[in-house]
């Protein structure tokens, strides 16, 4: 399998409190350096709570962040620029709250014409023909082409957001929380009509996302984030079915379920750490059941814990 | 634009104010052709004429020049002078506020500090120092005007584009590959010409004043030269004498000053989209009750009855029926789920209980809510205040949103309970600190004295809970108390629901679209479709076999955890608009088992045991439904 997106170390660190002169006062991280491969016309789902680093992986990978340290290869080539049109014909990212990524002052049409015109610089009857495709692909009929983003639906808007990042032909999309914004019989048809995308055009999808359950039925792999790194990454239907890190099986465990009774399983409050005075070692440490002297001063690296599973954990669950 | 001109034709004073503008404008429009004195020609053995003299209507100044002559011509000057001078302020601070709004960080520090210097000079010495530097004169006095005005309009555009530049849609344009150029001409301009146009409605009658003013010190429009500021200046010595001279100019200042601000006011507020959308009337303190047919009796199920509840929203003349008809009853100690998608009224339901729907538009036109054999729907204001959180308490989604940001917890909590009786400050803070062990939130002793922004979504949602305890009631309503919160908190939240209920016999109503969750928790659970419920009964029983295409299909399209990689059985269309309800069953469009009569007449809900479906082919078999 070929790749299609390549991370090696990639970071972000975000500087808090300006002082007026001399060096901001304090640092978060928000990504840890993180190293990932997604394969040509896979699906990889990013999972994690609010506050781990998603939209922050997300937002880099698009070149909307440019990332501290770090590489992203595309189909094998480096782009090491933070310039969102060298990244837009390569890299697309769908937005997860459709009517608000749409300029409510613009018609479809407009907002469909832009990526064709300016990263394509395709002439006017071409664009024309190549949006009516587009539109057919995502069962959107033409006539929306001349209305505007308020007449929309959510469901509606989503598509036309997909149909625009299809526009800049871009082969791998970043889908961040495409479907949470949306109703559960609508999310189920733009996930679907996703699926069919993928198939249709050859694409390469990060599915991010809060909902284990959707993100377990579109993904083939799925990293679990928590606090700006990686903790588990491993096929789709071993993650949450035989989680190996402790932090996944507190997710899978907590995820309400039909026909299982109602547990908490950490009953007292917990909180994520200060992200501005991050503990030693181990992030998920303090609420591990399994913790041990080593997790608190060493920090745990990913490695091979099954055949395709890898989990960063001294400790892990299938041992 | 149509529906901003009606709009703002609504506002009686901005009309009024437009037609006198009008007026005044098309006047000095028409001065040139008008058969008028000459302004400029003295003669003084005709001066101070008094007003209604036979050659001079509004009678002669100092020099025995005509008023009514100089009062035009100085109103022409006047009008083009400020509306230049707002035009100029406006594009030049507009352009300022977009670049240092849109790129922000040095850009945005160095720019907006040298428009804070600006600001920091009083703005006559500002304009004085800029007119004595060019000199005085007309242009040289516009000039000034707009320079002191430039500030106004670069820190409120600012604001604005912040905003905009970290909209999603703005990220977009930058993935479509426009420059940062083209971004802020066709993304970031369009969506701030409306507050540019409010800013400058609002701000051109101070700009005529303050040309007046310049004028009036002699700074602005030169001898002979008449513009009202310096007719005022002129005829300051004579005003005890000859009041009318300076009478004339100073009613035409007022007239147009007033005309433009409650213009002013009108465009603003017709352009303002939460003012369009009736946000910031002040709804009732109740929702307004208009019920036409006979009130159902009491049936005395439950702690808690619902009847038949109707409540519509009213706007313009389109009518949305939000709840249309819906009957529950929930026990003590009991969980009532309500399952729906968004518009399908479970919210509105909810909040009709307590009377909390907005009205205006809101309206309950139907049925009752007995709250141990007491209706609500209609009661007084008084009686449903005393009961509001002592009764029947609320959980709302958003703790965020719920929770003042300006004081403590603790505070909040303790005025939840004097709200209801008189608590000392020691036995308040007691109670307080009881209420937040409760809802199990550790150290509670500190974290009383916390400011919600300082808490966790958790931690917040547990305040939000604890706040709907304060009082001891004996039905809490949660609207999709857990939507917000991670997982791992939601479980969290939903044990310490649970655990309430049992210890305190709480009746919960619990609004959600989450299946997992009602599962879990729910003994009983609604499920809502366009305004009714479409099926009803024991949770177990329905989530095993509903019978209700809808409830089925909604279950199958909903991944379940632990499935792997599937394909989910979607539902095409959309649910029907609550004004336009399609006759008979309103999934009729959407289901795949519709018959020829699903599309006629009232579908009542058939009860059979506890089960109740409203569905004319309800699925039978239990396998049936597996598939």
């Amino acid at each position: 399998m070929t790749q299609a997106l390549k991370l090696t170390d990639l970071s972000k660190t975000f500087p808090v409190g300006r002082r007026l002169f001399g060096g901001p006062k304090g640092s978060v991280k928000a990504v840890h350096p993180l190293s990932l491969t997604v394969h040509q016309g896979e699906t990889l789902g990013i999972v994690g709570e609010s506050g781990c680093g998603k939209s922050t992986l997300a937002r880099m990978l698009v070149g909307l962040l440019e990332p501290t340290t770090g590489q992203i290869e595309i189909e094998g080539a480096a782009l090491d620029t933070a310039d969102p049109a060298a990244f837009g014909k390569r890299i697309q990212y769908v937005f997860q709250d459709p009517i608000s990524s749409l300029n409510p002052r613009k018609t479809i049409r407009q907002i469909m014409e832009a990526p064709l015109k300016r990263l394509h610089g395709m002439p006017a009857a071409e664009r024309r023909a190549r949006i009516s495709e587009i539109f057919d692909s995502v069962n959107l009929r033409e006539e929306f082409l001349d209305r505007y983003p308020h007449e929309f639906s959510g469901g509606q808007a989503q598509r036309i957001g997909i149909a625009r990042a299809l526009a800049a032909q871009a082969r791998i999309l970043i889908l961040d929380e495409p479907v949470s914004a949306l109703d559960v019989s609508v999310q189920a048809q733009v996930l679907n009509l996703l699926a069919d995308l993928r198939r249709d055009f050859d694409l390469t999808y990060l599915f991010i996302s809060h909902d284990l359950a959707v993100v377990e039925a579109v993904s083939d792999r799925i990293a679990v984030l928590y606090f700006g790194a990686v903790v588990e990454i491993g096929p789709a239907e071993e993650v949450f079915a035989n989680p190996s890190h402790p932090y996944t099986r507190l997710l899978a465990d907590s995820a309400p379920v039909v026909g299982r009774p109602l547990s908490a399983p950490e009953a007292e409050g917990t909180e994520l750490p200060d992200p501005l005075n991050p503990p030693p070692g181990c992030a998920f440490a303090a609420r591990c059941p399994r913790a041990t002297e080593r997790c608190r001063t060493e920090t745990p690296r990913l490695s091979p814990v099954g055949p395709r599973t890898e989990a960063a954990c001294f400790h892990p669950l299938s041992e | 634009m149509t529906g901003f001109l009606t709009l703002l034709a609504r506002n009686r004073l901005a009309l009024a104010g437009g037609i006198v503008l009008l007026l005044v404008g098309l006047l000095a429009l028409v001065t040139p052709l008008l058969p008028l004195a000459d302004p400029d020609v003295t003669n003084t053995s005709n001066r101070f004429r008094p007003i209604f003299s036979p050659d001079a209507l509004l009678g002669t100044d100092h020099l025995g020049r005509d008023l009514l002559s100089r009062l035009m011509w100085g109103t022409r000057l006047s009008l083009a002078v400020g509306f230049a001078a707002a035009i100029v302020a406006a594009t030049l601070g507009a352009a300022i506020g977009i670049i240092a709004g849109y790129y922000g960080g040095r850009t945005d520090n160095v720019i907006m500090r040298g428009v804070d210097m600006l600001m920091a000079f009083p703005y006559i010495l500002l304009a004085l120092a800029i007119v004595a530097a060019l000199g005085p004169g007309l242009l040289n006095a516009l000039i000034a005007v707009a320079a002191v005005n430039v500030p106004f309009f670069a820190r409120n555009i600012r604001g604005i584009t912040v905003g905009i530049a970290h909209k999603e849609f703005v990220d977009a344009a930058r993935l479509a590959g426009l420059s940062n150029t083209r971004i802020i001409l066709s993304e970031i301009l369009p969506n701030v010409v409306p507050v540019i146009v409010i800013a400058m409605s609002t701000t051109i009658g101070w700009m005529i004043l303050e040309t007046a003013g310049l004028s009036f010190l002699g700074l602005g429009s030169q001898p002979p030269q008449a513009d009202l500021g310096s007719m005022l200046g002129e005829a300051r010595s004579a005003l005890i004498t000859n009041p009318h001279t300076s009478i004339v100019p100073g009613m035409m200042i007022l007239i147009i000053v007033m005309a433009i601000n409650l213009l002013g006011d009108g465009v603003r507020d017709a352009l303002d989209p939460r003012l369009k959308s009736g946000a910031l009337s002040r709804p009732m303190a109740a929702t307004r009750v208009d019920r036409k047919a006979p009130v159902p009796a009491p049936t005395g199920a439950g702690l808690l009855d619902v009847q038949s509840l109707e409540t519509q929203f009213h706007v313009k003349d389109r009518v949305y029926r939000a709840v249309g008809g819906v009957d529950l009853h929930v026990e003590k100690g009991e969980c009532l789920g309500i399952i729906g998608e968004s518009g399908s009224g479970k919210s509105v339901t909810a909040l009709s209980v307590m009377g909390l729907v907005a009205s205006p538009p809101g309206v309950v036109t139907g049925g009752a809510v007995y709250y141990d054999g007491e209706d609500l729907i209609g009661a007084p204001y008084r009686r449903l205040r005393e009961m509001r959180g002592r009764n029947v308490a609320y959980i709302f989604q958003d703790p965020l949103a719920t929770l003042h940001p300006l004081y403590r917890v603790g505070d909040q909590l303790i005025e939840a309970i004097r709200a209801h009786r008189p608590i000392g400050k020691a036995e308040g803070r007691a109670k307080a600190v009881d209420l937040l062990r409760a809802v199990r939130i550790p150290n509670a002793e500190t974290r009383i004295s916390d400011y919600p922004h300082e808490m966790s979504g958790g931690m917040r949602q547990r305040v939000g809970i604890a706040m709907a305890l304060a009082n001891d009631p004996d039905i809490i309503i949660a609207d999709e108390p857990t939507t917000a919160l991670d997982v791992t908190v939601q479980a969290q939240v939903l044990t310490i629901l649970d655990d309430l209920r049992r210890s305190r016999g709480l009746a919960i109503v619990f609004i959600t679209h989450d299946f997992g969750v009602v599962a879990q928790l729910c003994d009983r659970v609604a499920v809502m479709y366009a305004g009714r419920i479409v099926e009803e009964g024991r949770t177990a029983e329905i989530l095993d076999a509903p019978r209700h295409p809808y409830t089925a299909r909604l279950m199958a399209c909903v991944p379940e955890l632990g499935g792997g990689k599937r394909r989910l059985e979607a539902i095409a269309g959309l649910p029907p608009a609550v004004n336009k309800l399609p006759p008979g069953c309103a999934f009729a469009e959407r289901c795949t088992r519709v018959q020829e009569d699903c599309r006629q007449g009232h579908i009542p809900l058939a009860r059979a045991g506890g089960h109740g479906v409203r569905c004319l082919h309800p699925i039978d078999d239990s396998r049936e439904a597996a598939q």
